[in-house]
């Protein structure tokens, strides 16, 4: 039943990975299961919820809503490319930790990633455009008091 | 290393919003969720579950091509069914089988489960199954239900009405009495509608064989591991040493996690079976399908007051749709029983005369969600005093301020002892911040210009942390309650707590940590707390009910402390001085008022290594298990909600939500706000905008994000928090639960806050939630009356149930002030 596979190319945090996928794979469940990046969560698998939200060339994007050989050459970049080091945490990672933006943290990998592509392109947002850009995904535990709040200390922090 | 010359610590880690130990790992995405162990097992199978499309009938067939992986009920030979038990005579059972046998009884039973190599393996078998059911009628409202010729969703014996699984009554002795002494008589219906704890990540399970053990290891998306396991072993029929089961970081839960899950029992049966390992990974829709609903009620009530507004008597009929079957452990009944039981909440109501029945339907059984029955039991009281108080003529502060329970400890009529709490001063602080002689200015103004602001309160009594003795009195076969910890220093000065409680959000390894250096004076950064492993941690019930800070921190904090004397006997023996001069703190154990100081770690050392030299008595190692069972404590707290209502919309925007909270002692404030956060957008989800919808087949039409509406950012108000901190001694930490209150006290606020804004219309909102569509079809009924008013025709025979009021004082509309006229 199963279906004929092609080889891949995926650039994903600088890693190269070729791999072997079904045309039909999304492109999370190739982070997931053949490039073992388990970082990028699936909450929904119908474009809403944003846990999977990875920056595909500099954007935010849902992986669950891509197939993964649209992304053939393309650079991707996941939650666990966000730090420069193991040492250091990237300042959006630094503010949800400090400011307490995350409880069970299983949308967390995708808040974060919309924020980097979000603080990335606008490095000075306003309350309101910031609101308007996280309301994109969903989260269930905090009740995204904090998650507006370390964003906004993030981009406080990356434009010094 | 020496002792610094004085402790930079701080005197005490309980009360500091330390970060949490646990993020670093997660915001890397380093976390491993379920579904991550299935991601990484290259070599599992993945199985998809064949769900029924049909809310009841006979199930003829389940067939697939002879190459397809099929599980039905006919390969679970030997598996019993899954039935809990309440030791009550009106607990009517509803057995579930794991997967269907013969009947379907509601859309998403699973029926069938196929495996395939790879997870798009698995769906493409799962098209090629095929399921042949005969279709009955379902019964799908409670009206139906217990209809006199309804069909039975089981088949019983009902003693009652049918399809009835529950029906407690009591009425307090001077019950009559009261009502007939009263002077107003105050009728209300409220209603909420099915909703979805909806966790971020859906449920996940991955069952791995060893081979050489025999045994078994199941991680799975769970709140209470080792109930589970014994859940499964007991209708397997297998010994719990076999099984072992894990969760590891789990994505949220808020109850839809602490049941027992069919779906395992044909994982782990046929894992075992077929010998290989075994990943099933929930999809969103099966989510909203399958796995558990809660709080469809409906509760008629009647307050019988005294002129000056003091709730003399209580009578309420009280009814759950329940679905299909019973959830495990805690049975069906946990909706109907709490409501029965807690209803008054914070109210000092003298006489209590109550009937709580669940009814079983063709719908998704239901399960505890993050307050299971209090936010409808607030909504209810909390509805109750804005409506006696408009009949009446009395101010809603006043109202509660009469019958708040002002003596503690307080016993409810249903025998509850609530410990001293803090409901008045609670409400004070949230007028006082609120201002509300200038919010009624403003509001006046706003409607001179055609704007409709409302501000509504709630105040409620949040039970937490509470052990056997209350579930006992609920008549549970398995009676959760207790905790135990063990508490080790490892020879290098580390230690390590073991709890059966299992967080999943909560942070209860900082928080856990926290309270253990305090009673041990070391950094909690030298404190690793193990739990949701049941290979590696006592017996215990897991999170929920807001009971782990209370219980397996309190438990934490008695091992704790009785450790403590042995490490002071020690450091004794190398200080060569008494034990009670010694003074643990910082990582030292220093003689008081001299310099002489040795580390904890040389303690432990001195404990495992050098046990001969040891004080007479003292045994090798430095250990302590303790185990906690406290009759439980009440949180309490006032939420105030200013919203702004269009009526040609029915869209409500809630400018202000402030929330006064009474929790006791703190362990980490940053939690505990984060806590409340979360519960109130949840509240406010209920409020406005969240609703399981099941279509006159019984087929649920709300299977995705898109139908089924959780806030966003954009819908939710900035929150703000103020702490009281009575003390009682009901817990050992001084803490009260928290997790639930944001949920159990929002909803009851938004609609009082909604009714305010409509007064003028003449509209009364009593069902969650109120959405858009549902406001906008009071208003249109209002305007209806209002003109039958203008007619000559009696508005008390047009009033529908949404607008209660007894007859001897019926609010009168205003007429012709309806903005956006019909629509």
């Amino acid at each position: 039943m199963t279906s004929p596979t092609v080889p891949l190319r995926l650039f994903v945090n600088g890693d190269r990975h070729e791999i072997q996928v079904e045309p039909r794979k999304t492109l999370a469940d190739a982070l997931r299961e053949d490039c073992g990046l388990t970082g990028t969560h699936l909450g929904c698998e119908h474009g809403v919820c944003g846990a999977c939200t990875i920056l595909v060339d500099g954007k935010p994007a849902r992986a669950c809503l891509m197939f993964a050989v649209q992304c053939e050459g393309m650079s991707i970049r996941t939650v666990e490319g966000l730090a420069p080091d193991d040492e250091t945490l990237h300042p959006l990672q630094q503010a949800f930790w400090d400011n307490h933006g995350l409880q069970c943290g299983f949308c967390t990998p995708g808040f974060l990633m919309l924020a980097a592509g979000v603080l990335e392109e606008n490095p000075e947002p306003t309350e309101e455009e910031l609101v308007e850009a996280l309301s994109s995904n969903l989260c269930r535990c905090t009740g995204y008091q904090n998650i507006l709040k370390a964003t906004q200390c993030a981009a406080e922090a990356m434009r010094e | 290393m020496s002792a610094p010359a004085t402790s930079t610590e701080p005197m005490n880690w309980v009360g500091q919003s330390i970060r949490r130990v646990e993020d670093p790992a997660i915001l890397r995405g380093w976390g491993s969720y379920v579904a991550d162990i299935a991601a990484r097992d290259r070599a599992c199978h993945y199985a998809v579950f064949v769900r029924s499309p049909i809310a009841a009938g006979r199930l003829v067939s389940v067939t697939a091509p002879a190459h397809v992986t099929l599980v039905t009920a006919q390969d679970l030979a030997g598996v019993a069914q899954v039935s809990p038990v309440l030791h009550r005579p009106d607990y009517v059972p509803a057995p579930m089988p794991a997967l269907a046998i013969d009947v379907v009884r509601f859309v998403g039973e699973p029926v069938a489960m196929v495996l395939g190599r790879t997870p798009a393996e698995a769906e493409d078998a799962a098209e090629l199954v095929d399921v042949q059911i005969e279709p009955h009628d379902p019964v799908l409202t409670v009206r139906q239900a217990t209809a006199p010729d309804a069909p039975l969703v089981h088949p019983g014996p009902f003693p009652g009405e049918p399809n009835t699984v529950i029906d407690a009554r009591l009425t307090t002795p001077g019950f009559e009495d009261a009502v007939a002494a009263a002077e107003h008589h105050v009728h209300l219906t409220v209603e909420s509608a099915r909703q979805s704890a909806m966790p971020m990540e859906a449920r996940a399970s991955h069952v791995g064989i060893d081979r050489a053990s025999g045994r078994i290891t199941l991680h799975t998306t769970t709140q209470m591991p080792h109930v589970i396991r014994t859940g499964i072993c007991d209708t397997l029929g297998i010994s719990e040493d076999l099984l072992r089961v894990v969760a590891p970081d789990v994505g949220g839960a808020f109850g839809a996690k602490m049941s027992l899950a069919r779906e395992d029992l044909v994982l782990v049966h046929t894992a075992r079976r077929l010998g290989r390992s075994i990943a099933w990974v929930e999809t969103r829709e099966e989510n909203f399908l399958a796995s558990w609903h809660s709080r469809e009620q409906e509760y008629q009530l009647t307050g019988s007051f005294t002129a000056n507004g003091e709730l003399v008597a209580l009578r309420a009929d009280l009814v759950a749709d329940v679905g299909a079957y019973s959830c495990y452990p805690v049975t069906f009944g946990v909706e109907p029983l709490m409501a029965f039981a807690e209803l008054p909440g914070p109210y000092a109501v003298g006489e209590y005369s109550v009937r709580s029945r669940g009814v079983i339907t063709n719908k998704c059984p239901i399960a505890p969600y993050r307050g299971v029955s209090r936010p409808v039991q607030t909504l209810a009281m909390e509805r109750l005093m804005d409506t006696a108080a408009a009949q009446l003529g009395l101010d809603p502060v006043q109202i509660r301020q009469t019958n708040l329970i002002r003596d503690y400890p307080h016993t409810t009529p249903t025998g509850m002892v609530i410990d001293p709490s803090s409901h008045l001063e609670a409400l004070a602080t949230a007028t006082q911040t609120i201002d509300v002689p200038a919010f009624r200015e403003r509001q006046a103004a706003a409607r001179a210009a055609g704007r409709y602001l409302g501000l509504g309160f709630s105040c409620f009594a949040e039970r937490t942390g509470y052990g056997v003795p209350v579930f006992a009195a609920r008549s549970m076969g398995i009676t959760p309650g207790y905790e135990k910890v063990d508490l080790a220093f490892d020879p290098s000065g580390n230690v390590v707590l073991r709890i059966g409680a299992s967080p999943h959000g909560q942070g209860l390894r900082t928080t856990l940590a926290q309270v253990v250096a305090d009673e041990l004076g070391v950094d909690p950064a030298v404190v690793r707390v193990v739990h949701s492993d049941t290979d590696a941690t006592p017996y215990g019930w897991g999170s929920f009910g807001s009971r782990a800070m209370v219980i397996a921190g309190g438990a934490a904090r008695m091992a704790g402390a009785a450790l403590r004397p042995r490490m002071e006997r020690i450091a004794a023996e190398l200080l060569e001085c008494a034990p009670e001069d010694v003074e643990l703190r910082g990582g030292w154990a220093r003689v008081r008022g001299a310099g002489a100081a040795v580390s904890i770690a040389d303690i432990a050392r001195t404990a495992y290594h050098r046990s001969h030299t040891l004080p007479e008595g003292e045994q090798a190692g430095l250990e302590q298990s303790a185990l906690y069972n406290p009759l439980g404590t009440f949180s309490n707290a006032v939420h105030a909600v200013e919203v702004e209502v269009d009526p040609a919309t029915g869209e409500v925007t809630i400018g202000r939500f402030l929330v006064v909270e009474d929790a006791g002692v703190l362990v980490n404030p940053a939690i505990v706000d984060g806590q409340i956060h979360g519960g109130v957008v949840q509240g406010i989800a209920n409020a406005l905008l969240e609703e399981l919808i099941y279509d006159e087949r019984g087929v649920l039409v709300t299977t995705s994000l898109m139908d089924f509406l959780p806030p966003t950012l954009a819908e939710v108000p900035r929150i703000e928090i103020e702490h009281l901190y009575t003390a009682s001694d009901f817990t050992v930490t001084g803490a009260k639960g928290v997790g639930e209150g944001g949920l159990i006290g929002a909803p009851a606020a938004v609609l009082n806050a909604i009714t305010d804004a409509l007064t003028p219309l003449g509209i009364a909102v009593n069902r969650m939630p109120a959405t858009p569509a549902r406001i906008r079809e009071e208003i249109r009924r209002a305007t209806e009356r209002s003109q039958e008013h203008r007619q000559g025709r009696s508005p008390a025979a047009a009033a529908g149930s949404a607008t209660t009021a007894s007859a001897e004082s019926v609010p009168t509309p205003t007429p012709a002030t309806v903005p956006g006229g019909k629509p």
